[in-house]
């Protein structure tokens, strides 16, 4: 099942400071995609979107440049361990223009990831902002760092 | 940069790496090496009555975007802020494939622009810059009597 990054529980994201916070709803982060809309995605050739990715202790976070994409055009999706983002770049042009010269010639961005067991991929935060996506993707409780307390004795 | 902005499939980014691997294996290259001008990506076209320009830039703050028209030069400049936290024993750089930093590009336009009719727009990342050609220079139908 597609899900598009539309802002479900806006009240439960923790203080939002960019214009945009959509989440994935945690009942759809698992759910696997219907093979043909993923294969009709397949066939489009696509623009793999420049990203950066950092790890901390507590998790990933995923930065990528999806210039041109607006929120209803972009998709994320988990199925099993593997994270997709897509986008439709819209580009609206009038109608006589003659292309002069082009270097985005692609109007589809989409790049997968495959996450490692320790990540916790229902609970993916996702910010869109002036074409900039930002992913959170923690760990699961057990992955992060803890201090086991030592009694004297 | 020794890479395209928006990578396109494997196959176009190996003819990329091969003619970069041509120039360097020249006798005598360029001093400027293989050339930066790839970011922002640029997609120019025209229409009768103007000159349509998509620079894909997202991430700017759009009152920091330096966008000038001198004696028909469009000259784009401005610098993106990393988005990187700072790195220290907790976190690790994965991947850097994002452009930071200073940028600049340049775009001649055509003789018949009109320098004060430009308008620039800053939507979801892509700078939409229009530039109307002069009314002069459209074509007129002239009646014979």
């Amino acid at each position: 099942m597609n899900t598009t990054a539309t802002p479900t529980n806006p009240a439960t994201i923790a203080a939002p400071t960019a214009p945009t916070v959509p989440t994935l709803p945690a009942s759809a982060a698992q759910h696997a995609a219907e093979p043909s809309s993923d294969i009709a995605s397949r066939a489009v050739p696509t623009l793999i979107p420049p990203v950066d990715v950092i790890e901390d202790s507590t998790g990933i976070t995923l930065i990528a440049d999806v210039p041109g994409v607006a929120r209803e055009k972009l998709t994320l999706r988990v199925e099993a361990d593997q994270l997709c983002i897509e986008g439709d770049l819209s580009m609206p042009m009038p109608p006589n223009l003659e292309a002069g010269y082009a270097e985005v010639q692609r109007s589809r961005f989409r790049r997968t990831f495959t996450l490692s067991k320790e990540l916790d991929a229902e609970k993916i935060g996702a910010e869109l902002s002036n074409g900039v996506l930002r992913l959170r993707i923690p760990k699961v409780a057990y992955a992060q760092p803890r201090r086991i307390p030592i009694q004297a004795g | 940069m020794l890479r395209s902005v928006f990578p396109q499939d494997i196959l176009a980014e190996f003819e990329r790496m091969q003619r970069q691997m041509q120039s360097v294996l020249e006798v005598s290259p360029s001093i400027r090496g293989l050339g930066r001008g790839g970011y922002p990506a640029l997609n120019v076209g025209t229409t009768p009555n103007s000159v349509e320009i998509d620079a894909f830039e997202p991430g700017m703050d759009p009152t920091t975007i330096e966008l000038s028209l001198e004696r028909g030069v469009l000259t784009l400049s401005g610098e993106r802020a990393s988005m990187l936290p700072k790195e220290d024993e907790d976190t690790t750089l994965h991947i850097n494939e994002r452009f930071a930093g200073r940028f600049k590009r340049v775009i001649s336009l055509p003789d018949d622009i009109d320098p004060a009719a430009a308008k620039a727009e800053y939507r979801d990342g892509v700078l939409h810059v229009s530039i109307a050609r002069l009314e002069t220079s459209q074509p007129r139908r002239i009646a014979v009597h």
